[in-house]
C-alpha cells in the first residue's frame, strides 16, 4: 500500500508540471471565446449567456493549473479561496446584470437569425 | 505555456474593452466591466506565477471581492439613482397552476 501510495506520488511530481500548464492555455483559449461572443453576439441577454459561462469555465481551468503548478500549500489554499469565491460571485453578478436590464424594460432580440441588427454593433 | 496563457488573457481583455467602450447600452457595459475584472483577477495570478511571485494572490483575492461589489453597487445606483435606499424584497407571485390558462 505505502508503496502504491509512493508510486503514485512520483507520478504525479511528474505529471504535474505539463498537466497545470495545459490547462492554463485551454482556460486562456476558453477566455478568448467568451470575449468574441461578447463582442459579436446581438443583444445583452445573449452576450450574458455567451460571457458568464466562459468566465466561470475559464477561471475554474486556469485556477486547477495554478494549483498543480504552485509551490506550496498556502498558494494553492489562496487560490482554492478565489475559486470559491468568484463560483458564487460571478453567477450572481450575472443575474443582477440580466435582471436590471429586464426591469429596464430592454427587450431580448427574437427573429430570424439573418436579423442580427447591423445598426448598433 | 503560462507566457502563452497570458497572452490570450490580455487578448481577451482587450476584445472586452472593445465591447466595454463600443456598447450600446448601459448593461453591456457593467456586463463588460465584470468579464473585464474577472480577467484582471486572473491576470493578477498568472503574473504572479510568470515573474516567480506568487504572493501576488492576496491582491487578486482582493480585486476579485471589489469587484462583485462594485458590480452590484453599479446596478443598484442605476436602478434607483441613489445609494441609499434599502433593499428590498419583491413581493412574492402567487406559483402558476396550470389551470385557467389559455
Amino acid at each position: 500500500m505505502a508503496e502504491l501510495l509512493e508510486t503514485l506520488l512520483s507520478w504525479f511530481h511528474v505529471v504535474r508540471e505539463p498537466v497545470g500548464g495545459v490547462l492554463l492555455v485551454v482556460g486562456g483559449l476558453l477566455a478568448i471565446v467568451g470575449a468574441v461572443g461578447l463582442l459579436r453576439f446581438p443583444d445583452i441577454y445573449t452576450r450574458l449567456h455567451a460571457t458568464s459561462v466562459t468566465d466561470t469555465g475559464a477561471a475554474t481551468l486556469m485556477i486547477v493549473g495554478m494549483i498543480l503548478l504552485s509551490p506550496t500549500g498556502w498558494v494553492a489554499l489562496k487560490l482554492v479561496f478565489i475559486w470559491v469565491f468568484m463560483f458564487l460571485a460571478n453567477p450572481t453578478a450575472s443575474h443582477a446584470i440580466a435582471n436590471a436590464a429586464y426591469t429596464a424594460g430592454m427587450e431580448p432580440k427574437i427573429g430570424p437569425s439573418g436579423d442580427t441588427g447591423e445598426a448598433d454593433r | 505555456m503560462i507566457a502563452a496563457a497570458t497572452l490570450a488573457l490580455f487578448v481577451a481583455v482587450v476584445l472586452v474593452l472593445i465591447r466595454a467602450f463600443r456598447g450600446p447600452s448601459l448593461y453591456d457595459r457593467v456586463l463588460a466591466v465584470n468579464v473585464f475584472g474577472t480577467k484582471t483577477v486572473l491576470i493578477i495570478s498568472v503574473l504572479g506565477f510568470l515573474m516567480g511571485r506568487p504572493e501576488f494572490m492576496d491582491i487578486a483575492i482582493l480585486y476579485a471581492l471589489i469587484n462583485f461589489v462594485s458590480i452590484i453597487a453599479i446596478l443598484k445606483f442605476f436602478r434607483y439613482r441613489s445609494f441609499q435606499v434599502g433593499l428590498t424584497r419583491a413581493p412574492k407571485v402567487p406559483p402558476r397552476t396550470g389551470e385557467g390558462e389559455a
